[in-house]
């Protein structure tokens, strides 16, 4: 007997799969219509329902649906197949899987999670009761986690007598909640989950509704098509490379969004704006696909080695770009067990990248059962809100409306996802004019065939940039010098840049006439941003550049960082008192220079900067 | 033209993603394989991710009762694959006979030794890892100690009650504790990444993965797997592998994968629990959720 069984590669038979969730308020009667759509379709272990009947009539309790799925559960943790939070029955047409969100309290974050998954929705009201608060709420939420196909179910129809009138108002009422909040219900069937009226039978109770039952509509639904059609987005998970084991392939990898992408197409990664030609797509286990389309977790090599990192978002040249800021404005919902503050930091995740925001301005809190806004500095748990978040680097996105999926993010409180949103709109910040400089510059770069890889080789060091900052008075350059010969002696490729080699040049343009230094210099923005654009073609030479310039602060840094690619290196602050909110890597003390330089070498040599043994 | 995903891409995809998720998120990070089918899915999987490559430890928890196979396909795949692989054991318990088929405990009390307490302290490093030799295919007493932190494991939702209460990535703090309650919501491709120091990660890529799936999925890729799983022709073949003590097969004719699946959709083992051959699954009335609660996978 052979100990490993090796199978032969095959096809397989496979039914479509839909996911649905069910929502709705409290004893609307949720359980109920998963129940009968379970009894009904004739997906109970056998004898199932009549042992639960039984059991209910023995302990003279009246029979309930939920019981039954309280049974169900129970045998779950016996092990026998069903699966409670996600029941499972089939049409001629494919298999459905129901996520029940349990729990009451924990409800919303269960059907957030469940929902997520779901491409299309039930969400139940109850005839007698009327609209309630958390359907309202539960409507507002499946509309920003994106779900346009939902059925409103109108239950309990036995209990206002199937009365067309209730049914009517209720369907008028509702049908005009969802268009506030944009989304249209794919339609209303009023039915009976105890008595089964509609559910899979059309009901003689209500001879009036000619529509649909609930199941018919269910396979009504569209399978989620792929969004194919779309702009190409692929937020890049990493950059693979397995050389150790003579893999020497350079994998992008992540999973698309939407769109297409194949071999030979031109791809722009944003926020950086840095652009290539897709070589291969790549897979393991079968034939090089022709393209790699939305869902798919793939991979493509390039045609150049441009350094991209993880939560870049990949795109298509000629199709539209991804916007680019630093300040977003929001719709939020909040599901924290603290309330969303200001001047707190929080992490936001969009696709795969994490950057620090906050929340910079509340516009109004909604009002989940009316629609009302009020006026708050803050978010409360399950409360649904406009906000406004600054975030501490740039990133790429869409508006919501332009791409859903590439427009919304989770806010990470202490650890924890504890809220979801969709970005409504930008706002231009400080830097959106630089950026939009670097974007345009990027996309447009002459590209050297020698690559930055292959410099670095023969160099034997990588380009980086170190910025020397100080007060007036500190001898910065003094320090640039003796760093600049220091490294140079060694071997390394090395530049001093002072920022007055840009001002009376490549600055002449705006150069003031009288102080040049003065932080108040109403051009100094465009001098430090033009200090970086020259640093840049440095950089990309593969040199070790040491720049100076004075009190730079912590924005500057950022828009150099903005300019250049790679982003610096360290930051030297030079003098005792800094005088700036600058976040520097060495602080040193004027005076010995010898000393200074060697500090900041070995710096570099520590930051894998200088591959050359230090002599 | 691709214009549709079927199921098992998506499945595929999803896991993948999860797969490349934790990898990025995590320094520490390890897979546990347990040898069987859906652990093995998962390696395959992980391959998927990484086109060819496993760039993460795999860790197996060796009771030493488990099916000599078993030890021998491990070996022999980590081989081929070119794996990482680390194991780890309750020595202590094993020296001094301290085990069910031992006589000395219940077996419920044995699992919680060889597996729980071997697990937890083997992902810890407070207890000796062994790790493969990738030149020689000897296993060495491993020098790093540093704990994993994140931690990917092969469960499905709908093998028992407790699993499908699960998430994809599932907090756990400084004792292994659980919090079945108050898990934290998962959407839009966005998980628990971000945890406090001290506490750990579990992260599940085959959560939404049925039995039958793991089956078509192996079919389709051509996964080798123990014949165990397999009728040699005495009518009988294992549904679920565990240690030999505790582990019995199901009648069954089936002897190729094909035949699996066909016998599981023809829905004549729909009442019979996939783990019913797993003894101490009978001594544990909460559905395995004492045991995991602790722990346990
Ligand atoms: N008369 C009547 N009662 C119903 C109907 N649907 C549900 N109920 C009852 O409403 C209560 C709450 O239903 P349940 O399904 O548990 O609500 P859930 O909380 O939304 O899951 C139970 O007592 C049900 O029997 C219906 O169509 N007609």
């Amino acid at each position: 007997m052979s100990l490993i069984k090796q199978t032969e590669k095959a096809d397989v038979k496979q039914r479509e799969v839909m996911n649905i969730v069910i929502v709705g308020h409290v004893d609307h009667g949720k359980s109920t219509v998963i129940g009968r759509l379970l009894a009904d379709t004739d997906s109970l272990p056998k004898g199932k329902l009549d042992q639960v009947r039984e059991n209910c009539r023995r302990n003279s309790k009246p029979f309930e649906y939920a019981f039954l799925l309280d049974a169900l559960k129970d045998e779950q943790a016996q092990g026998i197949t069903i699966d409670a939070a996600r029941c499972f029955f089939k049409t001629k047409k494919r298999n459905y899987i129901i996520l029940d969100a349990p729990g009451h309290i924990e409800f919303l974050k269960n059907m957030v999670t469940g929902a997520a998954n779901a491409e299309a929705a039930l969400l139940v009201i109850d005839a007698q009761e009327g609209i309630m608060e958390n359907s309202t709420r539960h409507g507002y939420l499946l509309s920003m986690l994106g779900i346009k196909q939902v059925a409103v179910l109108v239950n309990k129809m036995d209990l206002v007598e199937y009365n067309q009138e209730v049914y009517e108002d209720i369907k008028k009422n509702y049908a005009t909640f969802l268009e506030k909040v944009g989304i249209q219900a794919t339609c209303f069937i009023p039915v009976s989950g105890f008595h089964g009226d509609n559910i899979t039978r059309h009901s003689e109770n209500m001879p009036w509704y000619g529509g649909d039952t609930v199941l018919d509509r269910l396979d009504l639904f569209h399978s989620a098509g792929l969004p194919v059609d779309m702009p190409f987005r692929m937020p890049v998970q990493g950059v693979y490379k397995f050389t150790q084991d003579g893999d020497y392939r350079r994998i992008v990898a992540g999973t698309v969004e939407t769109g297409r992408i194949k071999a030979g197409d031109t791809v722009v990664f944003y926020p950086s704006g840095k652009k290539s030609k897709v070589k291969t797509i790549e897979t393991f286990n079968a034939p090089e696909p022709d393209e790699a389309v939305p869902g798919m977790a793939t991979g493509f090599t390039l045609e150049d080695q441009i350094y991209i990192t993880r939560g870049e978002i990949a795109t298509v040249s000629g199709e539209a770009p991804c916007r680019i800021s630093r300040k977003i404005v929001t719709n939020v919902f909040w599901l924290g067990k603290h309330d969303l503050v200001k001047d707190k930091e929080y992490l936001i995740k969009i696709g795969t990248s994490k950057i620090s925001a906050t929340l910079i301005e509340v516009v109004k809190v909604m009002n989940a059962s009316d629609l009302s806004n009020e006026a708050k500095d803050y978010v409360g748990r399950h409360e649904v809100a406009e906000c406004i978040f600054d975030l501490k680097k740039d990133i790429a996105f869409d508006l919501n409306n332009e791409n859903p999926v590439t427009g919304r993010f989770v806010i990470i409180d202490d650890y924890e996802i504890a809220g979801g949103g969709i970005i409504v709109d930008q706002v231009k910040d400080k830097y959106s004019r630089v950026r939009d400089y670097v974007v345009m510059r990027n996309l447009k770069w002459e590209k050297s065939i020698i690559g930055r890889d292959l410099r670095s080789v023969r160099y034997k060091q990588k380009p980086a940039l170190v910025i020397i900052t100080g007060d007036e008075a500190s001898d910065k350059k003094e320090l640039a010098r003796e760093v600049e010969k220091l490294l140079f002696d060694n071997g390394e490729y090395v530049y001093f840049l002072g920022i007055g080699n840009v001002v009376y040049g490549v600055d002449a343009d705006i150069r003031a006439t009288q102080s040049d230094k003065s932080l108040k210099d109403p051009n100094r923005q465009e001098h430090i941003r033009r200090l970086g654009e020259v640093a840049n073609v440095l950089l990309d030479a593969g040199m070790i550049l040491v720049v100076t310039a004075v009190e730079l602060t912590a924005d500057e840094i950022d828009m150099i960082d903005t300019t250049v690619v790679p982003p610096h290196i360290c930051v030297v602050w030079l003098g005792d008192k800094v005088t700036t909110d600058v976040k520097y890597d060495i602080k040193l003390a004027e005076g010995d220079y010898k000393k200074n330089a060697s500090i900041i070498r070995k710096h570099l040599s520590e930051r894998g900067v200088i591959f050359n043994p230090l002599l | 033209m691709i214009n549709q995903l079927t199921h098992l891409d998506r499945l595929e995809s999803k896991s993948v993603h999860i797969i490349r998720e934790a990898y990025s998120n995590f320094k520490n990070l390890c897979m546990l394989w347990s040898i069987g089918k859906d652990s093995t899915v998962m390696l395959w999987l992980a391959r998927k991710a990484f086109f060819g490559h496993v760039p993460f430890p795999l860790v197996h928890v060796d009771t030493a009762y488990k099916i000599p196979e078993m030890i021998e396909y491990r070996d022999r795949l980590a081989r081929e694959y070119k794996l990482d692989m680390i194991y780890g054991q309750n020595e202590e318990a094993l020296r001094d006979k301290k085990t069910f088929p031992d006589g000395d405990c219940s077996r419920i009390e044995c699992c919680k030794r060889l597996k729980t307490e071997a697990l937890k302290n083997t992902l810890a490093g407070t207890w000796k890892r062994y790790r493969m030799n990738k030149e020689t295919g000897i296993y060495e007493v491993d020098s790093n100690t540093e704990p994993y932190t994140g931690v990917i494991v092969g469960v499905r939702a709908d093998e028992e009650g407790s699993r499908s209460k699960e998430r994809y990535f599932s907090p756990r703090d400084r004792n292994n504790d659980w919090d079945v309650g108050d898990q934290p919501p998962e959407f839009w491709n966005q998980y628990k990444t971000d945890f406090a120091p001290g506490t750990h990660v579990r992260i599940h890529p085959l959560l939404d993965w049925t039995e039958v799936d793991i089956w078509k999925y192996i079919q389709r890729e051509g996964i080798p797997t123990v014949s165990l799983y397999y009728n040699q022709g005495d009518g009988k073949r294992y549904r679920s592998l565990g240690c030999y003590p505790c582990t019995s097969p199901i009648q069954s004719q089936a002897s190729s994968v094909a035949e699996i699946i066909e016998e599981l959709e023809s829905g004549i083992l729909s009442n019979i629990a996939e783990r019913s051959g797993r003894e101490q699954d009978k001594e544990d009335g909460g559905g395995l959720e004492d045991l995991r609660k602790d722990g346990y996978m």
